[in-house]
């Protein structure tokens, strides 16, 4: 049977077909649809769970595959950077069941903070990299991936993007094999990993490597095409899929399925036979400055771009010369429609405060980061998820008192439990007297409402354990922990203001769940009456439902507005009024 | 290249397009064509612009559509169409449901919203367009605009009508499936 299918279904059916027993990751776009679909199979065939973040996922994950079962966990290239402590050294202990760790990249940023390219990673951990292009090659390369990893000893990287993650194409579903669990047996030179044990493991590392070359050289994850031309063309991933449209059969192709390590020979002879060889793919001059080193003249980077993603149009342009279709441009300059908080989202309140307190906002990873677009322009700094409260660390230490008591770092429930916790305890242990808002809203929001530690529900909705932030954060030594709901802006501006000016770590937590949550059911919507002064007050909190015309005039939009009625509260003439 | 049909669906997040696209790629592979969806997640859901491409024919090889070679562009929103023009195809149609939603820095006051965006539609490409939002009313809820638009869209492939229902009947929820119906039909009928 064919199904239309995302390349993140396709990964998730791939695994399960392969046999897969224990999937743990934690989400990030584009690659969190992964285990969410896995979290639908069923119950006694997969085990699977959201962890609390990538690093402990992947550990789980090593863990199982010692253990003897099929294990596989699944992030966005940032998550790599997490987790990339136990990936290292997994690669000398290599594994018993097969285990697969997912990567998906996110070439022109749709949804991340920064476009690293993980293929680096391979190389550098000297972990192998598959890397399909189209949903039945997710399908087909993730169960090979989990093969591979047995037959060579080691983890395997599937590595995706946006595109391929997040892109429907037809894929054949076939039927799950069995995999009984290996055989567990203690083996501490191999699973121990101390200088003695690791400097031996080491060697095995290199002798595999160059086994996996050999394997490189005539796999069919890669595949030559020959069209009797020219012109070759050197591919991965998507990019094969933009080439292959713009290119057709003018050229000769050469479409690495492996992208790490590569091989040597088989693309020597492949570039023999062509005048003009180019490397197309996204990010890095990975497969490019392989090829130079091993002596291949290629075209590469100066042809393309280092930034963003690859399109049809540009490659047809640099390989053949051709335009691409024409089109109607537009003479006129058009607004940009930048994401913005929901209607009715709690963050709104938090920021309104911090904004009109005018409190410099030590920043982090959610829907909350969008407290930085106008005309909140609240937040500060976002870097990496957790770094809210250990920057505001370091700004509070080099700068002192007075700066600290107008310094707040807000984070949400999700990344707190990810990586927030160890920043605290850094404030608490060294001294400090920072301010920090957990914005908690029930849920992992920014990708999609993920259950996380503190919501009380497993992945597959079961009810389990809640972690209590209140006496996790007492715990870590701090006495002021004060919990307020930051649509109660009188309330929430007293509680901020009393907790930046206190000569201690103080913690406050924002509570009021998503908007978007079935559990949360507002009704009706605001009106402005004609009590409005035209102060514009409401205009601060960046609704998307209020807007205000050229007179002055403020409306709100009856199909934007949920009637959440945080802006009743904001407006000091009493100009707001409620209607079912 | 591959002859493939085209259809790009743009629109402002929390929409409904993702489920659009999906209704009209399941609807594509019953009539035995090659097909791909290409769709966002994430970030720019959140009321930001959104943009999923649905392209079939024989053989689909890229997910995306380039500039000038989309044939039917669906648009949920004014701003949006407008935005999506330079993707159509010369001899292309774009179908737009006349609602406004004004994006941040229009709110904010630092940017305008285009004036007239339809009569500039209008005097470039062929354009059908449509108010979705009090139609999908009519037929029993807001929250059918996207269904309604698909009714459009869909008089305007070669796939026939009685596929097009049993897809909206496998891909809706029985509880609001008469809505639904209506609601493309309303479309279908324009
Ligand atoms: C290392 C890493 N993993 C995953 C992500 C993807 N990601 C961005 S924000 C976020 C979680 C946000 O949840 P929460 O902190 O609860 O805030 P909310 O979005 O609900 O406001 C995730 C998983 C990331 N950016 N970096």
């Amino acid at each position: 049977m064919k199904k239309l299918l995302l390349g993140n279904a396709a990964v998730a059916q791939g695994a399960y077909e392969a046999g897969v027993r224990f999937v743990s990751s934690y989400p990030g776009t584009p690659s969190t649809e992964i285990t969410e679909i896995i979290a639908t199979y069923p119950e006694d065939e997969v085990y699977c769970e959201w962890a609390p973040n990538e690093k402990v996922a992947a550990e789980a994950v090593i863990g199982a595959a010692i253990a003897g079962g099929r294990a596989m966990t699944c992030c966005k290239h940032v998550g790599l950077n997490v987790m990339a402590d136990p990936v290292f050294t997994d690669s000398y202990i290599g594994v018993n069941g097969g285990a697969v760790f997912c990567v998906a990249d996110d070439p022109g940023m749709h949804s991340s903070q920064n476009e690293q390219d993980s293929r680096h990673y391979a190389k550098a951990s000297k972990i192998p990299m598959l890397e399909p292009s189209d949903s039945l090659e997710c399908k087909e390369f993730t169960r090979m991936a989990f093969d591979l990893s047995e037959q060579y000893d080691t983890p395997v990287f599937v590595r995706l993007s946006t595109r391929v993650s997040h892109s429907q194409s037809l894929v054949e579903i076939g039927e799950r094999k069995e995999i009984p669990l290996k055989d567990y047996k203690k083996d501490i030179p191999k699973n121990v990993m101390m200088p003695a044990m690791a400097i031996k493991r080491h060697v095995v590392v290199e002798e595999r490597t160059d086994k996996l070359i050999k394997f490189a050289e005539d796999t069919p994850l890669n595949k030559i095409e020959n069209n009797g031309s020219k012109i070759g063309v050197i591919t991965n991933g998507i990019s094969y899929e933009y080439s292959r449209e713009a290119l057709g059969d003018k050229v000769n192709y050469f479409k690495l399925g492996l992208v790490w390590p590569l091989p040597v020979n088989s693309l020597k002879e492949f570039a023999e036979k062509c005048d003009e060889v180019y490397v197309i793919e996204e990010l890095d001059p990975f497969i490019e400055e392989h090829c130079r080193a091993i002596g291949i003249k290629v075209h590469g980077k100066e042809c393309f771009t280092l930034l963003g993603e690859y399109t049809p149009a540009m490659i047809k342009k640099a390989v053949l010369g051709e335009d691409s279709a024409e089109f109607t441009g537009i003479n006129e300059e058009i607004p940009a429609r930048p994401p913005v908080l929901c209607p009715g989202c709690p963050h709104r309140g938090t920021f309104y405060v911090l904004s009109k307190l005018g409190l410099t906002v030590s920043g982090d990873i959610g829907c909350y980061t969008l407290g930085a677009v106008a005309p909140l322009s609240s937040v500060d700094t976002t870097i990496c998820m957790g770094a809210s409260i250990s920057a505001s660390h370091g700004m509070a230490k080099v700068r002192g008192k007075e700066f600290n008591s107008k310094l707040v770092s807000v984070i949400g429930d999700s990344t707190f439990m990810h990586s927030g916790i160890t920043g605290l305890s850094d404030i608490v242990y060294n001294k400090g007297a920072n301010t920090v808002i957990i914005l908690d809203n029930s849920i992992t929001g920014m990708t999609g409402h993920q259950d996380n530690p503190t919501t009380g529900k497993t992945i597959r909705g079961e009810a389990t354990k809640q972690v209590d932030l209140i006496k996790l954060c007492k715990a870590l030594g701090i006495e002021h922990v004060t919990v307020a709901d930051p649509f109660d802006v009188k309330n929430f501006e007293a509680v901020v203001k009393e907790e930046t000016a206190r000569d201690e770590v103080s913690v406050i937590i924002a509570q009021r769940p998503c908007a978007l949550l079935k559990t949360v059911k507002y009704t009706g919507h605001c009106e402005i009456s004609d009590k409005c002064r035209k102060c514009k007050m409401c205009m601060k909190l960046g609704c998307p439902a209020i807007s205000v015309d050229k007179n002055g005039n403020v409306s709100i939009d009856v199909t934007q507005c949920n009637g959440c009625g945080l802006c009743i509260g904001v407006c000091p003439f009493g100009a707001i009024e409620k209607k079912d | 290249m591959s002859k493939t049909t085209n259809i790009m669906i743009v629109g402002v997040g929390g929409q409904g397009t993702l489920l659009a696209s999906r209704i009209l790629g399941n609807c594509v592979i019953g009539e035995g064509f090659d097909v791909k969806v290409s769709e966002v997640h994430g970030m720019s859901q959140r009321g930001g612009s959104v943009v999923t491409y649905v392209k079939y024919g024989e053989k689909v090889w890229s997910p995306i559509i380039d500039k000038g070679e989309a044939d039917i562009i669906l648009a949920f929103e004014l701003l949006e169409a407008y935005r999506a023009l330079p993707y159509l195809k010369s001899g292309g149609k774009i179908i737009v449901n006349d609602q406004k939603i004004n994006p941040m820095p229009v709110i904010t006051g630092v940017k305008e919203y285009p004036a007239d965006i339809l009569g500039k539609l209008k005097s470039s490409v062929n354009v059908t367009s449509l108010d979705a939002l009090s139609l999908a009313k009519q037929a029993g809820s807001i929250k059918a605009v996207n269904v309604v638009l698909m009714g459009v869209m869909a008089k305007n492939t070669s796939i026939p009508y009685e596929k097009w229902v049993e897809t909206v009947k496998d891909t809706v929820p029985p509880k609001f499936l008469e809505v639904n119906l209506k609601a493309f039909e309303t479309g279908y009928n324009l």
